[in-house]
């Protein structure tokens, strides 16, 4: 049933009684043309991309859990695509192209809000690695521009710019394209489309091995559901992307963290836009609902815990107090972690391990909501066609060899 | 009519306190000391308390705790202290308490956002997603501009905060022997228990008195005492054990790993007067054992009206009735699935209050407790259920009806002015579910119940399921004693205790064709309706049910509401509970104010400042300062009438004019000492150090061991077994970290040692063509000449009588030496050197100056000229590179194919064909001069600058294949057009160094 | 936060006294110049990151400064032994708690 107002009226006059389900809940076949592992929202977008784009509709995608139950259901759902390398601009702008049109493509209300992210400089450093920034953007085509300190005031009111404060804020880049969508919703809205076009969605059906031929390509994958028979693997697993990856012999260059993240009580509209500051390791946006939405740096040491320690959320508040001292009396509803799986160059890795069939999009870091579409949409055209396309290239395995790394981190150098 | 529904003379109410004043939504009231603004606001016959988040449906209060759903207000106590959200439940009132009721316009009793309630079955589960989206030509507009900005309004519920709050926020520490979470009969007993072990107990409880459910328990005995008694001897008792510390109105609300427990502590907003302290504290305690005694909630019952205001939880009418002495209305009706309600009855009987109805929804009630109900007076309708209820911003009447089979009867109408629900109880296991342990089903008693333990914790009492209050003390008892390593069990006679059987989840049978709203989680306006369209809609495990729905995402984080819910899911799906899931219980238990997460960490205390020995010199001298790290360094000195580019300019020409003088102290200083210092520092820099004589320095180039260039600095060799090593200012610490890797962990057979002593030496630089002269009269032990002290040597001697090391080093271009001192005497010898200066006319100069002047001859900074991503050979800087060493860290990773690769970018010079033309740094540099959008750079510029040297700008850029472009003219695409620029060397000045060798 | 026994002061401390240092037993080759670029990217950037058992670096830098290994549960985050740099790894079972 397509979603529209028009049904939204007429169903709830009908009580509500025939909306159907937005996904199917099928048994594994014996085989498919393809499996993607992990139902996250980059795994169902390249499950939708494929059937869509490519064509394969006897596909499956396997999750452990829950559909969207990872970090798609965990970020703090910021949306940009002002990244410094060529390679970076390439891919998170292909996906906000297409976060633009998402809620049209999957006749989903993804709630892609381009309410403006900023981010904020407190010190020279901060000011010549943003300004290279809105340079390097502007070249590529990608909005982003400065702002002096009593502009950023202007776009963000609840921003404290006083110069006598300990990191003040001495201006701000800004990419007004930028800003927020809502995490359950685009993996909901990919689940439904994919399912529509035949992708079977299995859902608690985790991964226990990849099975190889005598020639070392992928047969299969055995999972809690049986052995299911097919020559093409598409792991996107984020944090348990190491594991998984284990079960076929390949080891990755990956290190799984605890990220956290945390909500204030709803309250009436405070800011409205996205402020984030790496010098004082905090972001936060207002939800449609009105919680303030926090996420901080990532914990110090690997884990799969899902949890992460108080001391981290605590100095985030800290930044967060200072940059924006209204908030101080407001209070924390929820705080909660999710494992990103970071690259040493914390740029992604979509690319072809030295098996055949089997393909891996990962590494995400801690910005892998904002590439959801663009992440799928590419990785659909590696598993289905078996070659990267210009976007996807740059991001191989095979950079950690030759030393061509791309290294966003390195933005954040640290000041002499 | 004040207080009308107060019970004033009644033995039982320990409310004849001292009366209050207190103002909601702009009418005075009274209430008493001891009240909650619950309490209070009942005692004087208000139930409407607040308006429900979607459908903005009047609410009434619907508990007497933490868990409470729709009782939320704002207090406002003064400029910037506006707290929204609070639960009418817990605000202690006070004398002159300000509160009002939120999410409604224009007020509480009319609300313009009601008319949402009657479009409600538009509104169902999810509908924001399938609309709002507009005609697909119109983009994202309609939903960016028109559809969000309402949501976004009508969302939210308190009011913001605007203002910088003005209160303190204090945070402790702690370690004890065992943490007893929860004070209610099984964490008391605990506590007995723990606290004559004489181990180190702390018990907190989230209240303002300890005692729990035995703070409103009217029937029970303990010990031959009426429980009241029992408690208060219980509790003096406690006082007087010096190894138990209780702490009132302190929430545990995570449980973290390793038995680390946060706590928050509520300290004055119950004060009428704000004290001068702390408002709030955070705990965050190392408990070697914990007690989780955290109790039950008892849960609502699901069926059509069952938000009004006047339905409330059955327990909670006991609670006011028999704590605080306030009768929730006049003439009740309970519904209830659960045993406990019974006493509820009973209780409000005696009180006189008319109860019209036990609607009980069991078909055979316990035979005790009809006999108790006949006893009293008071009719039961058994296999009962709830058609509906009536009345507006207050319960008028309710349908009962009798349900035979799965045939709803038609309903009796009973008037009543307040419903008293119970649906049983849920145990609370928050806390054990955080310390990561697996709650575990019975489905025989239909709880969630905590399983094993993963930590040093144990449960006792209802929330682990035992709900007899002999059990409860039994267990708590011995919980205390496990905990704290004692034993000798005591047993506790009670007598009077009520029925413990009973309860039901999900929603109650309704009549066919039923309209009426039956809510499952009350904030959020989740009905039972939209659980079952999530299901249906293919939402099959809770998580998806919960974040579909909204269920259980409200400030109460589904308290009430979430076994319920779990209920209707499950059967929609025809599945088990447990199948089915629960959700996670996420830190923290309940709200936790930012503030006291910060802490002490605000202000100048939110990050250190690390200040040089000169600091106040330079501030005294009218310095504009500049972070970096988190150093304070003196960036410009402005004259009078001067603008920092003036200042700039002065100080650069002066400097090469004369001298200039400049505190380098910031710089990292480490000295690294031993037989096989020189075997070190060959593996830690690129250069070859083995043949460095004493008293010589070199240019150290560090990288990482994939290549790039992390750090650099002069580095001297004091001595065979000893170098003193300098690195960048921000980079200190990293660097000395990075050797210490290296040391402990690669080589530790080499024989050395790492101090840094950055702190130790103040450095005061000199430089320019005079700077031999002004230090010439106060070294002393020194040959300064020419010859006995050449560029880049380092001699031992005094400086104004103290000891010090004399650097010949230069990061101008120009003579120049640094003078290292012990800090102490930093500002004293700075201060001499600065009379000796001014007799040539230097200059103190900052750190801008600093960076025009290195720029001008070429000198790199890392972290501006790199980015991490950089190597030696990119730089120019081969020539710093050991060609001859077998290893070093970073050596093998410069010869990977894409560390050779043509095209990479290299440190070139940049001219702008127009001398006035300044580049901006971080602009991008292109062949074309109308340069398309999408097209690739060839690099970028790093450094740019005015040069007084030169009397025109300079820049330094990475610029692909730029060494082989010299000559070449480029471009850098700005808003306004292009900019040409020709490329050049990167030295700008004095390119042969004769000026560093005078 | 965790509590850490450092093995040199033989004191259990708080997470904040000590610095994450990453896999532990990632040996530098001994001849970097000898290896191929496959194993020279090994050593750099490829991590074993097990969900389980995990012996890890730790750098105890607001203490005596010393770096030791420890081997910790990625799952629950139970630190199961710490012991000095250069110790061989200490058996353990392959349980995760």
């Amino acid at each position: 049933m397509k979603f529209s107002a028009l049904s939204v009226f007429l169903q709830g006059l009908k009580g509500n009684r025939d909306w159907p389900a937005q996904w199917r809940t099928p048994e594994p076949k014996a085989a498919y043309d393809a499996i993607i592992v992990g139902a996250g929202g980059h795994g169902l977008a390249t499950a939708y991309y494929m059937a869509k784009e490519h064509g394969m509709r006897n596909i499956a995608v396997l999750e452990k859990g829950w559909l969207g139950g990872g970090n798609t259901g965990r970020n703090t759902t910021i949306v940009r695509s002002n990244y410094l390398w060529e390679e970076s601009e390439g891919i998170y702008e292909h996906a906000m192209k297409l976060w633009e049109g998402l809620s049209h493509e999957l006749n989903y209300n993804v709630m892609y809000s381009p309410r403006g992210v900023m981010m904020l400089a407190h010190n020279i450093h901060d000011v010549q690695v943003f300004k290279r920034h809105v340079h390097a953007n502007r070249l590529a085509g990608i909005d982003n521009e400065w702002l002096t300190a009593e502009q950023a005031k202007e776009f963000c009111p609840l921003l404290n710019i006083e110069r006598n404060i300990r990191h003040p804020v001495i201006g701000a880049s800004l990419q007004r394209r930028g800003g927020t969508a809502r995490h359950d919703a685009v993996a909901w809205g990919y689940a439904r489309g994919a399912d529509r076009l035949g992708v079977d969605i299995i859902q608690n059906c985790e991964v226990t091995g990849i099975r190889r031929d005598a020639s070392g390509a992928v047969s299969g994958v055995e999972t809690a559901k049986g052995f299911i028979a097919t020559k093409r693997v598409g792991v996107v697993a984020a944090g348990n992307t190491s594991v998984i990856m284990g079960m076929a012999g390949v080891r990755m260059p990956l290190e799984s963290y605890p990220l956290q993240a945390l909500v204030s009580e709803p309250v009436k509209p405070m800011m409205s836009c996205v402020v984030m500051s790496n010098t004082v390791h905090a972001y936060m946006s207002q939800s449609d609902k009105g919680e303030l939405v926090i996420g901080a740096g990532t914990d110090a040491y690997t884990s799969y815990s899902q949890t992460g320690g108080l001391h981290i959320a605590t100095h985030t508040l800290d930044a967060i107090c200072e940059l924006f001292p209204a908030v101080r009396r407001l209070r924390m509803l929820r705080n909660w972690g999710g494992i990103v799986d970071v690259t040493p160059d914390r740029s992604p890795i979509i690319g072809k391990p030295p098996v055949p069939g089997l393909f891996v999009n990962c590494g995400w870091g801690t910005g892998g909501f904002k590439a959801t579409p663009g992440s799928g949409h590419v990785f659909a055209d590696l598993v289905a066609r078996g070659e990267p396309n210009a976007i996807a290239a740059p991001f191989t395995i095979d950079r950690f060899r030759t030393g061509r790394l791309i290294d966003e981190a390195a933005a954040a150098a640290v000041a002499h | 009519m004040s207080e009308s529904f107060r019970i004033a003379d009644t033995k039982d109410s320990r409310v004849s306190g001292r009366p209050l004043r207190f103002v909601f939504d702009g009418i005075a009231y009274q209430g008493r000391e001891g009240d909650t603004l619950a309490s209070a606001l009942l005692a004087n016959g208000v139930h409407l308390m607040g308006r429900s988040y979607k459908y903005h449906r009047p609410r009434g209060v619907l508990s007497a705790g933490a868990e409470e759903p729709n009782a939320l207000v704002a207090v406002t106590r003064g400029p910037g202290r506006m707290t929204p959200n609070l639960r009418a439940t817990q605000v202690e009132l006070f004398d002159g308490l300000t509160a009002s009721s939120q999410n409604n316009w224009p007020s509480l009793a009319f609300d313009a956002g009601a008319i949402n309630d009657l479009a409600g079955k538009f509104f169902s589960a999810g509908f924001y997603y399938k609309t709002f989206m507009g005609p697909k030509v119109a983009g994202n507009w309609l939903w960016t501009k028109v559809f969000e900005p309402i949501v976004r309004q009508a969302a939210g519920l308190g009011a913001r905060t605007t203002e910088p709050d003005p209160d303190r926020y204090a945070q402790f520490y702690t370690h004890c022997d065992v943490l007893i979470c929860g004070g209610g009969a099984a964490g008391i007993a605990a506590a007995l228990a723990a606290g004559k072990s004489g181990k180190d107990v702390i018990f907190c409880d989230e209240q303002a008195e300890f005692g729990g459910s035995l703070l409103h328990e009217g029937t029970a005995s303990i010990d031959g005492k009426p429980a009241r008694d029992w408690l208060a001897d219980a509790l003096a008792e406690l006082r007087t054990f010096s190894n138990v510390r209780l702490m009132p109105r302190t929430q545990a609300f995570g449980y973290y790993a390793q038995n680390f427990v946060a706590l928050s502590e509520r300290v004055a907003d119950h004060l009428a007067e704000a004290p001068n302290g702390a408002r709030e504290r955070l705990w965050q305690v190392r408990a070697k054992e914990v007690v989780i005694a955290t109790g039950a909630i008892e849960r609502p019952l699901v069926f059509p009206g069952n938000d009004r205001p006047g339905v409330m939880l059955a327990e909670a009418a006991r609670i006011y009735l028999n704590r605080y002495g306030v009768k929730v209305g006049s003439r009740v009706v309970i519904v209830t699935a659960h045993d406990s309600a019974y006493r509820v009855a009973l209780d409000l009987a005696a009180a006189g209050v008319v109860v019209a109805a036990i609607a009980d929804t069991r078909a055979n009630p316990p035979v005790a407790r009809l006999i108790e109900a006949k006893a009293a007076g008071l009719r039961v309708i058994p296999s009962a259920t709830v058609t509906d209820t009536k009345g507006r911003l207050r319960v008028s009447g309710i349908g009962i009806a009798a349900v035979s089979g799965v045939v709803v009867d038609a309903p009796e109408w009973v008037a009543c002015d307040a419903v008293l629900m119970s649906g049983g109880w849920t145990p609370s296991v928050h806390l054990y579910s955080q310390s990561r342990g697996k709650v575990v089903w019975h489905e025989d008693r239909q709880m969630f119940l905590p399983g094993a333990s993963v930590q040093a914790e144990r449960s006792a009492g209802a929330c682990k399921g035992s709900f007899a209050l002999v059990d409860i003390l039994i267990e708590g008892y011995r919980a205390g004693e496990e905990a704290s390593g004692a034993s000798g069990l005591r047993a506790f006679a009670v007598s009077g205790d009520a029925g413990i059987e009973g309860g039901t989840m999900g929603r109650l049978p309704l009549l066919p064709g039923s309209k009426g709203k039956a809510f499952v989680d009350f904030q959020n306006d989740v009905k039972a309706d939209d659980i079952e369209l999530a299901v249906q809609e293919g939402m099959r495990s809770i998580e998806h049910v919960k974040r579909y729905t909204t269920t259980g995402m409200a400030t109460d984080q589904g308290k009430t509401s979430n076994l319920n819910a779990l209920a209707i899911a499950a059967g929609k799906l025809g599945k088990s509970i447990p199948q089915v899931g629960l959700t996670t219980f996420r830190q923290p238990y309940t709200p936790v104010t930012f503030g006291a997460f910060a802490g002490a960490n605000r202000g100048d205390l939110f990050d250190p400042v690390r200040q040089t020995p000169i600091h106040s010199w330079a501030e005294e001298n009218g310095a504009a300062f500049e972070d970096v790290g988190i150093w304070k360094r003196a960036w410009y000195f402005p004259r009078q009438g001067e603008d920092m580019h003036a200042a700039v300019k002065r100080e650069c020409q002066q400097a090469r004019a004369s001298a200039g003088i400049f505190d380098a102290s910031t710089l990292g200083k480490i000295e690294v000492v031993g037989p096989d210092a020189a075997a070190f520092m060959e593996k830690l820099y690129t250069n070859p150090w083995a043949k460095l004589e004493p008293g010589r320095c070199r240019y150290g180039l560090m990288l990482n061991e994939a290549g790039f260039v992390i750090d650099d600095g002069v580095i001297a060799r004091m001595g065979d077994d000893r170098f003193h090593v300098t690195t960048t200012t921000g980079g200190a610490p990293r660097v000395l970290h990075h050797m210490e890797d290296y040391l402990q962990t690669e080589f530790p057979d080499l024989k050395v040692w790492l101090t840094s002593t950055t702190e130790q030496w103040a450095v005061i630089a000199v430089q320019g063509p005079k700077a031999r002269d002004i230090i010439a009269p106060l070294v002393t032990g020194i040959d300064l000449s020419k010859d006995a002290m050449p560029h880049m040597s380092i001699r031992e001697g005094k400086v104004c009588g103290v000891p010090a090391r004399v650097m010949r080093v230069s990061f101008t271009g120009e003579l120049g030496y640094e003078i290292n001192v012990p800090a102490d005497y930093g500002r004293s010898v700075w201060e001499a050197v600065w009379a000796e200066g001014r007799k040539y006319n230097a200059v103190a100069y900052g750190t801008e100056a600093m960076h025009v002047m290195r720029a001008e001859k070429g000198y790199i900074i890392v972290g501006q000229e790199t980015d991490g991503t950089v190597t030696p050979d990119d730089l120019g800087l081969n020539w710093a590179v050991g060609k001859a060493k077998k290893d070093f860290v970073g050596k093998r990773s410069l010869i990977r194919p894409d560390m050779v690769v043509e095209g990479r970018k290299q440190l070139v010079g940049l001219l702008t064909d127009n001398p006035a033309t300044v580049l901006e740094e971080g602009a991008q540099i292109t062949a074309a001069s109308a340069a398309p959008t999408r097209t690739s750079a060839l690099g970028h510029v790093t450094s740019s600058y005015e040069s007084p040297a030169l009397g025109r700008s300079i820049a330094l850029a990475l610029v692909a294949d730029g060494r082989k472009r010299m000559g070449e003219t480029l471009y850098v695409p700005m808003p306004g057009g292009a900019i040409a620029v020709k490329v050049v060397g990167p030295v700008f000045v004095d390119p042969k160094g004769d000026r560093v060798n005078e | 936060m965790l509590l850490i026994r450092c093995p040199y002061c033989e004191m259990e401390r708080p997470e904040l006294e000590f610095r994450y240092g990453g896999e532990a037993h990632v040996a530098r080759p001994l001849d970097p110049m000898a290896t191929s670029d496959d194993e020279w990217a090994d050593y750099l950037y490829f991590r074993s990151n097990p969900r389980g058992l995990h012996a890890e670096r730790w750098r105890h830098i607001n203490g005596c400064g010393r770096f030791f290994n420890a081997i910790r549960d990625t799952v629950s985050d139970k630190i199961v032994v710490t012991y000095k740099a250069g110790e061989a790894r200490p058996a353990t079972t392959g349980e995760i708690a």
